[in-house]
């Protein structure tokens, strides 16, 4: 009989949908069926089914192929390469659960490295904006019952987060919001016509860049002085016709993206679009969130900041204390700079998503990777450490985009002998120790630490 | 006054972050000694006399004591980190944090610089004669008191985000900037000698920002109020003044309210 396994969290966006339901075989291997998840999220259950997936390590051999070696000859490699190279980077986790990012803790702190995660190239200057100028935000709960003016402000929804928009920003009817969509006021400030500016009442067009400039315009006509007559190529009517309908909304809520953080100015406008919630404060009420891309990016946020003060970018190579400062210890930077020698890619794709220049430093040193899949990245590598798929064959905690903890299930018994993130962090440190002569210390982690009673 | 010379011998393969180049580490020592001074290289921990050869001998405090770098310095960081006096003069190029968080003295590089040069200073003298990065005076990430005294010069052109969280001291750019001039800054003078792309005093409640070129796109929370002949770092001219960021909180003085200035050179 095939089961049904109910409230199962989706592993793709920072949405983290907890209502998916999963049909799995008899023998709790395969998924047949994907109940209420998007397209993307459909296809990722399903993934996983393919007899394909890589069950051991592969090490680049001297004529370039790969082989196939055994898990404790990658622990081995990856311990020796971390311990001597001078400064390693470890970089990662968008896609992989808490557990797995607090174990990895253990082995940079052991290595001295960089440990670094995907909002370095995405969210991270979100993070200096909230560092200077705090953070007025709320849960997507929130939104859906309340929010009655929604402003998408260089995100595009409909594509990026697919349920969003029907769970909790556009579409719902809230407790507050009975009448859903009809209820809102949806505002969209995208230099081209995406499909969630299509559904917007208000799409300011502006022009690419000019973020900041059109903030600071909201800001000057909130605090009633007069604008120029066209801002960022915006026209002032419309302008004074967008602050005039967040004024009346009874309760705004700004969400941002890529748009904001990757365009000229980067954390600035995130900075003052801050400040423009915090003024939009003294007429209604007002929220605004980072539209996270992955379902627990917000997660190394949330541990690293617990462990070591800092959510990401964190130089733990002083060997005292951690040092952060994106520019300095962000991932790019870093290999750019040629400042770091050993490079380890963790549930990511470094070799698609970073810059290729980027790549090419950091491939002159080790490469590792640590993925359940072949991708760019784990091709280029020197080695390649296959895990089970976070919330398809290994469970844990997730933070969704609005710092919202959840616990994810395990829909399919994992592949045999392979483990998650975590069990490999875990011996990957267990082996660094005993290279090293010290022993390890596992502080709490010790009675919950599943390594290596679980591993068959 | 006494010299310490320091000649590079060997480049660094990752960063060297020599923490202790300072008059304040090196006074009352042996050339010996300075060579022993710890920095980083990495997780590795190397000393000043791995990567320089170390002569002449440092005065009995830090205000005797000059430092020559007599080479490039490409690859080294924290120069003058958090000295209190005395002068460093490096003849070559010098990587990040040049005289960052630093109290007193002087730092000279001939070449350039990279990025946070004179973050979090407190005082003393920056000349750099080539150009710099991002982040010139700039505050410390999240830290919302940055720059309080001294002087930077540049005399080529910068980066972005020029004296954030400014609350005194002077930067001055001979050459162009890109964007985010004195970002939520609170006090102190920016003067810019080249054109700007924009963004200039955004978020700004106090302080002043002179450009002597372009500013190619103003901010629309900046108003013209009247046009003003200055001086400014020894070039007399005419300015438009603007005041601003009107979107920003401003502080009130006897019932009025204090704005940031901006001096933009009137076209001729």
């Amino acid at each position: 009989m095939p089961k049904l396994i109910t409230q199962v969290g989706c592993p793709y966006c920072g949405s983290s949908c907890d209502d998916i339901e999963v049909l799995v075989s008899d023998d709790g291997k395969k998924v047949l069926e994907v109940h209420n998840a998007c397209t993307i999220g459909n296809n990722l259950f399903h993934h996983a089914n393919d007899s394909t997936r890589p069950m051991l390590p592969r090490k680049r051999q001297p004529d370039g192929s790969m082989k196939e070696i055994s898990y404790d000859e990658a622990v081995d490699y990856t311990a020796k390469t971390l311990l001597a190279a001078k400064k390693p980077l470890i970089f990662g986790f968008g896609s992989t659960n808490c557990e797995g990012m607090s174990a990895v803790g253990r082995v940079a702190e052991k290595a001295g490295a960089v440990l670094d995660n995907c909002a370095s190239i995405c969210h991270g200057p979100s993070f200096l904006a909230i560092f200077d100028n705090g953070y007025p935000s709320c849960t997507l709960g929130e939104v859906k019952n309340r929010a009655d003016c929604v402003v998408f402000w260089g995100c595009n929804p409909m594509h990026a987060h697919p349920r969003h928009t029907s769970r909790y920003s556009i579409f719902p009817r809230g407790f507050f919001t009975q009448k859903g969509q009809m209820q809102r006021t949806i505002i969209s400030v995208d230099p081209r016509v995406s499909d969630t500016a299509k559904l917007a009442d208000i799409h300011y067009m502006l022009n690419q860049g000019h973020d900041y400039e059109l903030f600071d315009a909201f800001r000057t006509v909130l605090r009633g002085h007069d604008i120029p007559d066209e801002v960022a190529g915006i026209k002032k009517e419309q302008i004074l016709q967008g602050a005039e309908a967040m004024k009346k909304a009874r309760f705004v809520m700004i969400f941002f993206g890529m748009g904001c953080t990757h365009t000229d100015g980067r954390n600035h406008n995130v900075d003052i679009a801050i400040s423009l919630t915090r003024d939009l404060n003294t007429h209604t009420k007002a929220s605004i969130m980072a539209m996270r891309g992955h379902y627990n990016i917000a997660g190394p946020g949330q541990v690293w900041s617990w462990q070591f003060g800092f959510p990401y970018c964190i130089d733990l190579s002083k060997g005292s204390h951690a040092h952060m400062n994106p520019g300095e210890t962000s991932s790019v930077d870093l290999a750019m700079r040629d400042e770091v020698d050993c490079f380890v890619n963790v549930g990511t794709d470094a070799g698609a998503h970073w810059p290729i220049d980027a790549v090419k430093h950091v491939k002159k040193h080790p490469f590792i990777t640590i993925d359940p899949n072949f991708c760019m990245a784990s091709e280029i590598s020197d080695l390649h450490i296959p895990v089970r798929i976070a919330g398809v064959d290994e469970g844990g905690v997730v933070y969704r985009m609005d710092n919202v903890p959840i616990q994810f299930k395990a829909v399919l018994k994992g592949l045999t002998g392979v483990p998650s993130d975590e069990e490999l962090f875990d011996m990957i440190y267990e082996r660094m120790c005993k290279l090293t002569l010290t022993e390890p210390i596992w502080l709490a982690a010790l009675e919950h630490r599943k390594y290596p009673s679980v591993v068959s | 006054m006494a010299t310490v010379t320091l000649k590079p011998t060997k480049t660094p393969t990752i960063m060297f972050e020599a923490f202790n180049i300072t008059p304040d580490a090196f006074a009352g020592k042996t050339p010996a000694q300075i060579a022993a001074l710890e920095g980083r290289e990495g997780k590795i921990k190397v000393t000043i006399g791995d990567f320089f050869e170390v002569s002449g001998s440092p005065g009995a405090t830090a205000a005797e004591t000059d430092i020559v770098i007599a080479g490039d310095c490409s690859r080294v960081k924290y120069i003058g980190n958090k000295m209190t006096a005395g002068s460093i003069t490096v003849n070559g190029n010098a990587d990040m944090y040049v005289g960052g968080w630093m109290k007193g003295g002087k730092i000279h590089v001939k070449g350039n610089v990279h990025s946070f040069c004179g973050i979090g200073m407190e005082g003393g003298d920056i000349l750099i004669d080539g150009k710099a990065e991002n982040y010139v005076g700039c505050a410390y990430r999240g830290d919302w008191r940055g720059m309080k005294d001294g002087t930077i010069r540049i005399k080529g052109s910068a980066g972005n985000d020029i004296g954030t969280f400014m609350l005194g001291g002077t930067i001055i750019i001979e050459n162009n900037a890109f964007i985010h001039v004195s970002t939520h800054a609170e006090g102190g003078t920016v003067i810019i000698k080249g054109d700007v792309e924009g963004r200039v005093g955004g978020q700004m409640v106090k302080g002043d920002i002179y450009i002597l070129g372009k500013v190619q796109y103003m901010l629309p929370g900046f108003k013209k109020i009247e046009v003003v002949e200055k001086e400014v770092d020894g070039v007399k001219g005419t300015f438009d003044h603007y005041i601003g960021d009107l979107g920003e909180r401003h502080p009130k003085s006897k019932g009025k309210e204090i704005f940031a200035n901006l001096y933009v050179k009137a076209a001729a």
